[in-house]
């Protein structure tokens, strides 16, 4: 219990410093950075409840983003531009206009709402088949937001969302999403779950119910997902669903995944390692487009740095930086470890 | 009977490139247990080459065959790259090297070649069209049932009567076993994925005459094709992936006639609804692979 409280402790500590530091600054371009890695935040660990404790890896979770995205912009949407940002809206919503506050928790209980029903027969499945029905989810989920046009506005951009997410509202969301991923892990459901990761049969055999279990895990892990997806929509205010698709999954699998998918740290530290080297090799990437070193534009650096990291790193630790320890643990098993007994760390 | 004739004919054609593409992706999943993301990045290798070699004075098959070894070539390094060193380890981590290593491929192609299309060259054999029985039917399809089916008979008779052909079912069935055996692990896995290359290879050429153009993001249908095919017919069973793809076509084109317009654009939508509904009731696929135990 110690080990967890501190290891909450410590991570809360490490968003706190991030947004001190980045008010302090006082800068936009440092602000947003911040604020975007506190997005990142919440959905990757979103993304690491599912993952981390049941070991089955889902591409499906940036469709749940996408939902939240548009749920809560279309709940929000002020009377007045819904006539010009969604013409084919149904007239029973045009006359809904919530709070954004209010609406990004809606539109959280929408996307589990939506992994809810849609997601119970597919958590039967382990391995590849697993892993191909989440990818198969994730464009079905692209499919329906790039044609429902009377929601989405279709392929094309959606605008004119409220912009009320700031350093301090991702910030906080950032420090809940900690709290819930490591209250879930420590839960009975998760112990169970992360039973069942380990051992299937093992777990089943004694008496853990696996689908329900995963479902579980699911639908917290698509609730943040929502979550998160409708605090970036009220961030960046207008989007498409391009967003929602295959680079946004790989970016943020990456964080999880540098970081150590089984451990709410290792998710949390993968997003600030990955963040950060972006951020640097965007700057990198616009400098050289700026100098015109090369006669065209240079797009994909970033993609291919972080792509020959993540293989390397996985070829070197499969497992994440942190692949079973928590920070919390591994802090106080060092300092508690007496010189004379080195073997037994962790 | 006209239209009859024209929607079998289109099944087939579509099927042939369906099939080709689940066989290729089967056969290192039989082996491996593990999803190769990266495969749709060999279609697009094949679309560069083509692209690069468009200037050159070579005669289009020679341009053609190159393209296809570059296929081979990049599924090798598929293998050397994300799969070989983490293959012992874990399961997902190849799952997502592999997925790694198909955004390298598309980012390296923005960034060295160009994010817009490209134009692929094509023999004019490839744009003509035939006509009989009522029905006009492009050249190009009627030569992809003929190469499917040539492929497909080549393919069967590697694999049950070469001594390369056994080995391979071999580690498909008990890998552990087979190993012990004497069957040489790396080697037979390598050659899994230069098979995998070629039939990629080949059918992109197919692929390639239907759309004219190559992007870096091109692989994602393919891509895509190929795990439907293979999940409907049976994610283990090399005839299972051949007749998940023909269901798949038959199952896309019917849904083309039968759709009203308004619902045709979520067609993929109620394709991959078809698929999942397939999975839960035969979470296996349609035709089950070799009885063995699972991945260790």
């Amino acid at each position: 219990m110690k080990k967890n409280l501190f290891t909450l402790t410590l991570l809360v500590a490490l968003v706190v410093v991030l947004v001190g530091v980045a008010d302090l600054a006082g800068d936009r371009l440092i602000e947003r950075i911040a604020t975007n890695l506190c997005i990142s935040l919440v959905l990757v660990l979103g993304l690491q409840v599912f993952m981390g404790n049941s070991g089955i890896l889902s591409f499906s979770h940036i469709g749940f983003m996408g939902v939240g995205a548009y749920a809560s912009g279309v709940l929000s949407l002020p009377a007045q531009m819904k006539g010009m940002a969604l013409p084919e809206l149904y007239p029973m919503l045009e006359g809904v206009q919530l709070s954004p506050y209010v609406s990004i928790f809606v539109a959280g209980l929408v996307a589990a709402g939506v992994a809810a029903t849609v997601a119970y027969p597919l958590m039967r499945l382990s391995d590849a088949a697993a892993v191909i029905t989440s990818f198969a989810l994730l464009v079905v989920l692209h499919t329906i937001m790039v044609n429902w046009s009377a929601v989405t506005n279709g392929p094309r951009t959606f605008f004119g969302v409220p912009k009320v997410t700031n350093l301090y509202l991702a910030g906080a969301f950032a420090i809940g999403a900690i709290a819930l991923a490591l209250g879930f892990k420590e839960s009975r459901t998760g112990l169970l779950l992360r039973a069942v990761r380990d051992d299937e049969a093992a777990a089943e055999a004694s008496g853990a119910h696996v689908s329900l279990l995963r479902w579980r895990g699911f639908v917290l892990s698509a609730l943040m997902a929502g979550l998160g997806g409708a605090l970036w929509g009220h961030f960046i205010t207008s989007f498409s669903p391009k967003a929602f698709y295959l680079k946004e999954t790989f970016v943020i699998l990456g964080m999880l995944v540098i970081g150590g998918p089984s451990t709410v740290s290792g998710a949390v530290l993968g997003a600030f390692i990955v963040t950060f080297a972006f951020e640097g090799l965007r700057a990198l990437e616009s400098t050289i487009n700026l100098a015109q070193v090369f006669p065209r534009p240079v797009v994909g650096l970033t993609e291919v740095t972080l792509a020959c990291g993540m293989i390397v790193l996985l070829i070197l630790r499969p497992g994440g930086i942190l692949a079973t320890t928590e920070l919390g643990a591994l802090l106080l098993a060092r300092r508690s470890r007496r010189p004379d007994d080195r073997q037994s760390g962790p | 009977m006209a239209a009859f004739l024209q929607f079998v004919i289109d099944v087939l054609s579509l099927g042939s490139a369906y099939a080709l593409m689940a066989l290729g992706l089967v056969i290192v999943y039989g082996i491996l247990r593990l999803v190769n993301f990266a495969y749709g990045e060999l279609i697009m290798v094949v679309g560069y080459t083509l692209f690069l070699l468009k200037g050159s004075p070579l005669p289009w098959l020679v341009m053609a065959v190159a393209a296809v070894i570059m296929a081979i070539f990049t599924g090798i390094l598929t293998d050397y790259v994300a799969f070989r060193p983490v293959r012992e380890k874990s399961v997902t981590a190849v799952l997502i090297t592999s997925f790694a290593f198909s955004t390298l491929l598309q980012n390296a192609a923005l960034l060295f070649i160009s994010p817009r299309p490209r134009n692929v060259p094509l023999p004019d054999v490839f744009s003509e069209t035939l006509q009989f029985a009522g029905v006009i039917v492009p050249v190009r399809n009627l030569l992809t049932i003929v190469l499917a089916l040539a492929l497909l008979v080549v393919f069967a008779l590697v694999m049950r009567r070469t001594i390369l052909g056994i080995a391979m079912r071999a580690a498909a069935t008990h890998f552990t076993m087979a190993r012990m055996l004497g069957v040489p692990a790396n080697l037979i896995i390598s050659t899994a994925f230069a098979i995998s290359g070629l039939l990629a290879g080949v059918v992109a050429l197919v692929w390639f005459g239907r759309i004219g153009t190559v992007v870096p993001g091109i692989g994602l249908e393919p891509l895509l094709v190929a795990f439907i095919a293979t999940v409907i017919g049976g994610m283990r069973s090399l005839q299972g992936a051949v007749v998940g793809g023909y269901i798949l076509a038959f199952i896309d084109m019917g849904l083309n006639f039968t759709l009203p317009q308004d619902l045709l654009k979520f067609r993929d939508a109620f394709t991959f609804t078809a698929v999942i509904v397939i999975l839960l009731w035969r979470p296996e696929g349609l035709i089950k692979g070799p009885a063995t135990g699972r991945r260790v």
